[in-house]
């Protein structure tokens, strides 16, 4: 594939300043980068079952919180190493993902998208209950990492989330080219053309949820030991199913770079609005992405139609022939 | 010639609603085959039951001596059927290439083989040839179709079905699509044709089933099935004289 100079050049640009910025930066800045990587990772491991197959998927918090709460509880058990504990919370959630996954992926659209929003209910009261265990409605803590300062830590939550959304961009790329990705392609535009095709489509589709769950498990077991603290409510909170769709809505759905641009874009507006209407915060972001939406329903890719559609609502309310169709012509 | 796939027997439909009753169809190695019959005869379940994308509860279905009934899909492809589904269901998105080249999806032979056979089927609909890196959206309805068929060819069949291959298309186009499969069965391609438009479908058929509330009413060599009074009148709207 041919790649233009600028995207080179904005790449290269993007690289230097993600090396530069833990020597530079303050800890808030470098804190808030690592949100952008997590929601990066998010939003592209969300794209692998709702963009690249198209099944509306709310199961991201499930896979989230399941990440968080193994490799929390590991942590608590065991000596062994952070990413060990991370990829055993990865491990965790792509095996629920592979329990749950032949069942919920035979439902299509609206039934596969409720399906999905229960399983983080359910494991919500499951972690709620098994007191024992996950320390219920008491929450999580996690051991600190040993006795480094504030700085060090910042910039150890930075690299391994950065890590993190690399992963996972490298994993949905890699999908995307595959045999794997042409056959999710065809499941989202007609899935019964893609089984007349001897496409195995559960398969396809089990394996582009499991691939979903092991890079939101992964961020959701960083997450946990970044914070130090999980409860069932944060850990598998619905916002975080919600959050990466209205990213990868805003970015452009079912590509490689819409998600991770929309990240961005929706933690710059949500940390702007935040900062900016404190009391009313949640409801001028809602305002903002419904707009977004409305105008860009393609992403931000789309922006010149969502600009023409302005102009055609503009000239309609100039002329009087308001549909814009042609008068019907009367036979004489 | 040798019975390339002897369905008997067959019932199925779809959860509770049974469609077929004791089907039986035969299609011969090297010939075409139409299906006819009215709406909602059960035709498109039929090919559906075929091919594995619709369940059947009771019969056999033998391809080259073997019996498909409760395969998946995919298996089925795997050993030779291909089925080019009614309203040519392509991918939007992908150039009529890539819709072509999905055809080919469960193959292990080679590029070199595929290749050829993509050669193969741009020779037969030139068309397409023209619109090779187009999205197939842009398609007009006689090139979706020439593509569905065309997908349907790169899976390199034994036996070709097709689901309603003139719906929506004018006669124009559907005597180019007719001489395009007569050419592809000259090379040795078995077809197995749903068709409403019975004059056409038995004129490029041998042999005619035609279907009627989920049964096979009546079968036979074209040219009998053409002469056949109820036939004229119940398809061709020719009264008995």
């Amino acid at each position: 594939m041919k790649r233009s100079p600028i995207a080179i050049v904005g790449l290269g640009v993007l690289v230097l300043v993600v090396i530069i910025l833990p020597f530079t930066a303050t800890n808030y800045l470098l804190r808030l980068t690592t949100i952008a990587f997590m929601y990066i990772a998010l939003a592209s491991s969300w794209n692998i079952v709702g963009g690249f197959i198209g099944y509306p998927s709310f199961a991201t918090a499930a896979f989230f919180g399941i990440g968080a709460y193994a490799s929390g509880i590991l942590r608590g058990a065991s000596s062994l190493p952070l990413p060990a504990t991370w990829l055993f919370g990865a491990a965790a959630a792509t095996l629920f993902s592979l329990l749950v996954g032949p069942a919920i992926l035979r439902l299509r659209g609206h039934y596969f998208a409720v399906a999905s929003l229960v399983l983080a209910a359910v494991l919500r009261e499951i972690t709620n209950a098994a007191t024992t265990l996950t320390g219920g409605g008491m929450g999580l803590n996690l051991p600190a990492v040993g006795a480094i300062n504030v700085d060090v830590q910042t910039r150890l939550y930075y690299v391994s989330m950065l890590v993190a959304a690399a992963l996972t961009i490298g994993l949905a790329t890699l999908i995307w080219r595959s045999r794997l990705g042409w056959a999710m392609r065809c499941i989202e535009q007609n899935e019964d053309a893609a089984i007349v095709l001897g496409v195995n489509t559960l398969a396809t589709k089990i394996l582009g949820f499991a691939a979903s769950a092991a890079t939101a498990g992964l961020v959701g077991a960083i997450y946990a030991t970044w914070i130090g603290y999980i409860d069932p409510t944060d850990a598998f909170d619905d916002l975080l199913s919600v959050k990466p769709i209205i990213m990868a809505f805003i970015g452009g759905v079912g590509t490689i770079f819409g998600p991770v641009a929309g990240a961005i874009i929706f933690l710059v507006l949500e940390e702007f609005v935040w900062r900016n209407v404190l009391n009313f915060h949640a409801g001028i972001l809602g305002i903002i992405i419904v707009a977004l939406l409305v105008f860009m329903p393609g992403g931000i890719g789309s922006i010149g139609r969502g600009i023409e559609k302005l102009r055609a609502y503009g000239r309609a309310g100039r002329t009087s022939d308001i549909s814009g169709a042609a008068p019907p012509v009367v036979p004489s | 010639m040798v019975d390339l796939l002897k369905a008997s027997g067959l019932c199925g439909g779809y959860g509770d609603v049974q469609v077929l009753h004791d089907v039986a169809l035969t299609v011969k190695a090297g010939e075409i085959v139409c299906l006819i019959g009215s709406n909602g005869a059960g035709k498109t379940t039929l090919l559906r039951v075929l091919s594995g994308m619709a369940k059947s509860t009771a019969g056999s279905i033998l391809f080259a001596d073997q019996d498909l009934r409760g395969l998946p899909a995919q298996e089925i492809v795997r050993r030779g059927i291909a089925h080019v589904p009614e309203g040519r269901r392509l991918f939007a998105g992908m150039t009529v290439r890539e819709n072509l080249l999905m055809g080919s999806y469960l193959r292990g032979d080679g590029r070199a083989v595929i290749n050829k056979d993509l050669d193969f089927v741009l020779a037969t609909f030139p068309k397409l040839a023209e619109r090779l890196h187009q999205d197939a959206s842009t398609l007009s309805g006689g090139e979706q179709q020439m593509c569905a068929i065309g997908r349907g060819l790169m899976a390199n069949p034994t036996l070709l079905m097709i689901d309603e291959l003139s719906l929506g298309l004018s006669p124009k186009l559907v005597g180019e699509l007719s001489k395009a499969l007569t050419e592809i069965n000259r090379a040795g391609q078995s077809i197995l044709l749903v068709e409403q438009d019975v004059a056409t479908a038995l004129r490029l058929a041998s042999t005619g089933f035609v279907l009627d509330t989920g049964r096979i009413v009546l079968s036979g060599p074209s040219n009998e099935l053409v002469a056949n009074p109820s036939v004229r009148e119940a398809y061709l709207g020719m009264t008995a004289a």
